[in-house]
C-alpha cells in the first residue's frame, strides 16, 4: 500500500474533539454518529432481550408460572418489535458501517453528512415512539398481522408509527451508503479492490432503498385503516388480509438479509486478517452477495406456504428459495478454504468469525426443511421456525456484530478490552445460545406452535433447557458488554494496527482523527494481499 | 432411515411416514454437512494455527475450479429435495373425490365442525379410520391456523372465503389439534382434538342425539330450502335447462367454468361463494350481470348449506 497521511497528532481524535452531550447530539461525524446508533441500539438490546427473558421465564412452567396469557402476548411482541425494528434492522450498517465505511474507502465522511445525522434523530424519535407501544401493551406480534392489529388502536398506530420511522432512518443509510461507495472511493480504490464488508454493506444498501419503502407504505395504509376504518385489510370493512402478509413479506424477508449480509461481511474480514492469508473467491463472495440480495427479492412467498395461495404459487416460491441456500453455501466454503495453509491466531473477534460460520450453516440447513413444501406444512409457526431465525439473527447478525465489536474495538476507542476476559464472555454466549434454541427446534419437531402462553405437558423438558439456556445467554452478553464497556474507559492503550491489518481504516491512528485523513490515501493494491510474493502482479481481488 | 436427530409426532396419516422420510433426508443431511464443514474448519484452524512469527504462508486467492464444483454440488441437492418436496406435497393438496367433506368454523377461541350429516361438534373432530376427510374451513374473525402435528397438516384460516386441507387418518386414538396462528389472548387455548374411530362408531356418533332434540337437517338439506327461500329458483334450473341463469344440473362435475372474459376458473367452494356472495366478479360466459349479490343477506351456515346443496346436483 502507498503512504498514507493520516493525522498524527494523537491527543486530537474524534472523541474528544469537542466536548460535551450538544457537541454529540449535532455532529455530522459518521464516526460520533455510528457511535450513538450503536449506543442507542444496545440499550433498546437490553430492553429487548428483558422480554426475552420473561417470556423464557414464563414458558417454564406449562399455565401461568409468573404471568397471566396478556402479559405474555405482550411480552413477547415487545421483544420482538424492539429487537426488530429498534436493535437489528438499524443493526451492523448503522453502526459499524457508519463508523467505518469511509474510513475503509478512503473518505473523509459519507456523501451525505447531515442527512446522516438526521437518520439518528429519526430513529431516536422511532425509539421514543415505540415507549408508547411499550406503555399501550402492544400485544399483535411483531408481524401486526391484520385484521387481528385493526383491532388493537392505541398500541399499533404507535408501533407502526415506530417502524415507519425507523425505516426512514433506514432509507437514509441506505441511500447515503450507495452515494458514498459510488462516489468517495480514494484513487485507485476500485470495486476489484473494495473490502468485502464494504460490498456487502453495498447489497445490504440497494434491499434499505428498495424494499423498506414498501413496509412504509403496508404501515401507513395499516395506520389509517386503524385510525379511519379504511378497508384494505380486514375482510370486516371489505379488505384483503393475505394482501398484509405479501405486502409485509416482500420487505421482512429481504430484511432478513438487512441483518444478515453485514455480518457475512465482517466475518470475510476478520477471518483474512486471522489466518494472513486472502479471503479465498473474493469475486464470488462478491456476487453471492449481491445475488442474495437479488434472490432476495423474490421468495418472499415462504413465509406464506400455509396461507392460502394456490398451489402453482407455492411451487414458485418453494423453488426460488432453494436458490438463496447456493450463494450461502458458497461463501460457507470460501470461509473455509481461508484458513488452508495459513498462519491462524484464535482470537476473541476469530472465535465470533467461526463460530458464525457453525451457526449459520445450523441456520442455514434448517431453512431447508422450512423450504421443502410437505415439511413446511409440519414446521410453519412452530418453535421450529423460532429456533431457525433466531440461529439466523442471533447467531448469525448479533454473533457478527460482536465479532466486529471486538475487532475494530481499538480503532474505535483507542483502548483494548481484557482477552481472556473475551474469551470467556463467548464461551458463555455459545453455550447459552445453543442451550436456548436447540431444543427448540426438537420442540418444533414434536408439533409445539409458537407464541403460546400454555403448553401440553408433554413439551415441559424442553422448554425448561431453553429457558435455562436463555438464562446463559443472557449471561454472556453481560460478561462481554460488561468487559467491553469497562475497556472503554479503563482498557489498555492500543497501537494503530494491533492485528496488522492491510485494510484502510487501519492505518488512521486509533481512535481516528475528527476528520479521518489530513490527505486522501491513494491506493495501490486489494485489501487482502497478505503473504504476496513480491513478483506478483495482481492488484485485485479474484 | 436413520432417525437419531428427529422426533416427529405420531404417525397418524397416510403420508405421515413420506413426509418423516423427507424430513429425517433433510436433517441427516445438514447434520453431514454442518458437522464435516465445522470438523473442516476447526481441523484448518488448528493445523495451520500460528507457530512462529515468521510462518509461510501459501498465497492462494482462488480456484476455478474448487468454486465451481462447489457451486454446482449445492445447486444440484437442492434441486433434488425440491422435486422430492413437490412430490410429496401434491398429494397433500389433491384430495380424493370420495372424502367425507366437514366444515370448520374458527372463531376466537374455538374450533366448531359440521359434518355431513348435519351434525355439530366443537373442538372434538370425530373422523372414520382409512378414510380420506376434506375440511372447508373459514373464519368467523381474525385469521387462524388449522394444525394436526400427527397428521403433518397446517392451514391458515380466513375470514371471507375458504381454505382447505385434507387427510387420511390411519391411527385410532386422539391427536392434537392446535392453532398455529397468534389469534389474541387465548390462542393457546385455541387447542381441540381429533378423534379417530372405527367406520361404526363414527356413524353412531353421527346420529348421536339427546332425546328430545329437534330432528336436524343436513347441510344439505337446509340448502335445498333455502334455495327455494332464496328465489334462486327463479334463475336457476336443477334439469339443465337454460333459464336466465346457468343450469345446476352437475355443476360441481363439470369441475371448470369458462367465464365471460375468457379465463377459465375451477368450480370450488370458493368460486361458488364468490358467485353467490358477488356474483359479478366472475361472470359466467353468455349470461348477463342480472343475479342480485346476496352479500350480507346470507349466513356464513347459510352459504355452506347452500354449497352443500348445489354438490348435490
Ligand atoms: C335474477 C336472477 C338470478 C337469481 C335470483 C339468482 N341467480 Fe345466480 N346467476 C344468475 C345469472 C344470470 C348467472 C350467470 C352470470 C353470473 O355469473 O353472474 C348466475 C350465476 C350463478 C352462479 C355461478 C354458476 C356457474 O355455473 O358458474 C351461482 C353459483 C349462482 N348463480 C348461485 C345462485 C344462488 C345460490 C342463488 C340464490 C341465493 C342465485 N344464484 C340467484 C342469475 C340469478
Ligand atoms: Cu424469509
Ligand atoms: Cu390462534
Amino acid at each position: 500500500m502507498s503512504a498514507y497521511a493520516a493525522t498524527d497528532d494523537h491527543d486530537h481524535n474524534y472523541i474528544n474533539w469537542e466536548k460535551g452531550f450538544w457537541s454529540w447530539w449535532m455532529s455530522i461525524d459518521h464516526k460520533r454518529i455510528g457511535l450513538m446508533y450503536l449506543g442507542t441500539m444496545l440499550m433498546f438490546f437490553a430492553i429487548g432481550g428483558f422480554f426475552a427473558l420473561l417470556v423464557r421465564i414464563e414458558l417454564f412452567t406449562p399455565g401461568e408460572t409468573i404471568m397471566g396469557a396478556a402479559d405474555y402476548n405482550t411480552a413477547f411482541t415487545l421483544h420482538g418489535v424492539v429487537m426488530i425494528f429498534l436493535f437489528i434492522v438499524p443493526g451492523i450498517p448503522a453502526t459499524l458501517g457508519n463508523f467505518l465505511l469511509p474510513l475503509m474507502i478512503g473518505a473523509k465522511d459519507v456523501a451525505f453528512p447531515r442527512l446522516n445525522r438526521l437518520s439518528y434523530w429519526l430513529y431516536v424519535l422511532s425509539g421514543g415512539v415505540a415507549v408508547l407501544a411499550i406503555v399501550f401493551r402492544l400485544d399483535t406480534g411483531w408481524t401486526f398481522y391484520a385484521p387481528y392489529s385493526v383491532q388493537n388502536s392505541t398500541a399499533v398506530v404507535a408501533a407502526t408509527t415506530a417502524a415507519f420511522l425507523g425505516g426512514f432512518a433506514s432509507i437514509l443509510t441506505g441511500v447515503n451508503f450507495l452515494v458514498t461507495i459510488h462516489n468517495m472511493r480514494a484513487p485507485g480504490m476500485h470495486w476489484g479492490r473494495l473490502p468485502l464488508f464494504v460490498w456487502t454493506l453495498y447489497a445490504t444498501a440497494i434491499l434499505q432503498v428498495v424494499a423498506t419503502p414498501v413496509i412504509g407504505i403496508t404501515l401507513l395504509l395499516l395506520i389509517l385503516e386503524n385510525v379511519f376504518g379504511l378497508g384494505v385489510f380486514d375482510p370486516d370493512l371489505g379488505g384483503d388480509p393475505v394482501l398484509f402478509e405479501h405486502m409485509f413479506w416482500f420487505y421482512s424477508h429481504p430484511v432478513v438479509y438487512i441483518m444478515i449480509l453485514p455480518a457475512m461481511g465482517i466475518v470475510s474480514e476478520i477471518i483474512p486478517v486471522f489466518s494472513r492469508k486472502p479471503i479465498f473467491g473474493y469475486r464470488a463472495i462478491v456476487y453471492a452477495s449481491v445475488g442474495i440480495a437479488a434472490i432476495s427479492f423474490l421468495v418472499w412467498g415462504h413465509h406464506m406456504f400455509v396461507a392460502g395461495m394456490a398451489n402453482l404459487t407455492r411451487y414458485i416460491f418453494s423453488f426460488l428459495t432453494f436458490f438463496v441456500a447456493v450463494p450461502t453455501a458458497v461463501k460457507v466454503f470460501n470461509w473455509i478454504s481461508t484458513l488452508y495453509k495459513g498462519s491462524v491466531t484464535w482470537d476473541s473477534p476469530m472465535l465470533y468469525a467461526l463460530s458464525f460460520v457453525f451457526l449459520f450453516l445450523i441456520a442455514g440447513c434448517t431453512g431447508i426443511h422450512l423450504a421443502t413444501l410437505s415439511t413446511d406444512a409440519h414446521y410453519h409457526d412452530t418453535y421450529f421456525v423460532v429456533a431457525h431465525f433466531h440461529y439466523t439473527i442471533q447467531g448469525g447478525a448479533v454473533i457478527g456484530l460482536l465479532g466486529g465489536l471486538h475487532f475494530w474495538f481499538s480503532k474505535m476507542f483507542g483502548r483494548m478490552y481484557n482477552e481472556k476476559l473475551a474469551k470467556v464472555g463467548w464461551l458463555f454466549l455459545f453455550i447459552g445460545f445453543n442451550g436456548a434454541f436447540l431444543p427448540m427446534f426438537i420442540l418444533g419437531m414434536e408439533g409445539m406452535p409458537r407464541r403460546y402462553f400454555d403448553y401440553p405437558v408433554e413439551f415441559t423438558t424442553l422448554h425448561q433447557m431453553a429457558t435455562i439456556g436463555a438464562f446463559v445467554n443472557g449471561l454472556g452478553y453481560l460478561f462481554v458488554f460488561g468487559n467491553l464497556g469497562y475497556a472503554v474507559f479503563r482498557g489498555k492503550k492500543a497501537g494503530t494496527n494491533p492485528y496488522e491489518s492491510l485494510s484502510l481504516e487501519w492505518q488512521t491512528p486509533s481512535p481516528p482523527a475528527h476528520d479521518n485523513w489530513e490527505t486522501i490515501p491513494i491506493v495501490t493494491d486489494w485489501t487482502y494481499g497478505y503473504g504476496k510474493p513480491e513478483d506478483d502482479e495482481s492488484h485485485a481481488g479474484h | 432411515m436413520f432417525d437419531l436427530f428427529t422426533s416427529m409426532p405420531e404417525q397418524a396419516a397416510t403420508w405421515s411416514a413420506d413426509v418423516d422420510w423427507l424430513n429425517d433426508l433433510i436433517t441427516n443431511l445438514s447434520v453431514f454437512f454442518t458437522v464435516t464443514l465445522t470438523g473442516a474448519m476447526i481441523y484448518l484452524g488448528v493445523k495451520y494455527r500460528k507457530k512462529s512469527e515468521d510462518q509461510e504462508v501459501a498465497y492462494i486467492t482462488h480456484n476455478a475450479m474448487l468454486e465451481t464444483v462447489w457451486t454446482v454440488v449445492p445447486t444440484i441437492i437442492c434441486a433434488v429435495m425440491f422435486v422430492y418436496g413437490i412430490i410429496s406435497y401434491k398429494e397433500m393438496r389433491t384430495p380424493p373425490s370420495s372424502a367425507i367433506e366437514i366444515n370448520v368454523d374458527a372463531y376466537s377461541w374455538r374450533w366448531d365442525f359440521t359434518y355431513p350429516g348435519g351434525k355439530k361438534s366443537t373442538n372434538t373432530l370425530v373422523v372414520p379410520l382409512g378414510q380420506p376427510i376434506r375440511l372447508i374451513m373459514t373464519s368467523h374473525d381474525v385469521i387462524h391456523s388449522f394444525f394436526i402435528p400427527a397428521m403433518r397438516v397446517k392451514e391458515d384460516v380466513y375470514q371471507g372465503n375458504y381454505s382447505y386441507l385434507w387427510f387420511e387418518p390411519i391411527k385410532l386414538g386422539e391427536f392434537h389439534i392446535f392453532c398455529a396462528e397468534y389469534c389474541g389472548l387465548q390462542h393457546s387455548a385455541m387447542i381441540g382434538k381429533v378423534k379417530v374411530v372405527t367406520q361404526e362408531e363414527y356413524e353412531d356418533y353421527l346420529v348421536d342425539r339427546k332425546a328430545g332434540d329437534a330432528p336436524q337437517l343436513s347441510p344439505a338439506e337446509a340448502g335445498k330450502v333455502l334455495y327455494t327461500e332464496k328465489t334462486c329458483n327463479t334463475c336457476h334450473s336443477l334439469d339443465g335447462s337454460q333459464t336466465l341463469g346457468p343450469s345446476f344440473k352437475g355443476l360441481f362435475a363439470s369441475k371448470e367454468r369458462k367465464l365471460a372474459d375468457g379465463t377459465v376458473v375451477p368450480i370450488d367452494e370458493n368460486y361458488i361463494r364468490e358467485s353467490i356472495l358477488q356474483p359479478q366478479a366472475k361472470m359466467v360466459e353468455g349470461f348477463s350481470p342480472i343475479m342480485p349479490a346476496f352479500e350480507g343477506q346470507l349466513s356464513e351456515e347459510d352459504i355452506a348449506n347452500l354449497i352443500a346443496y348445489l354438490k348435490t346436483l
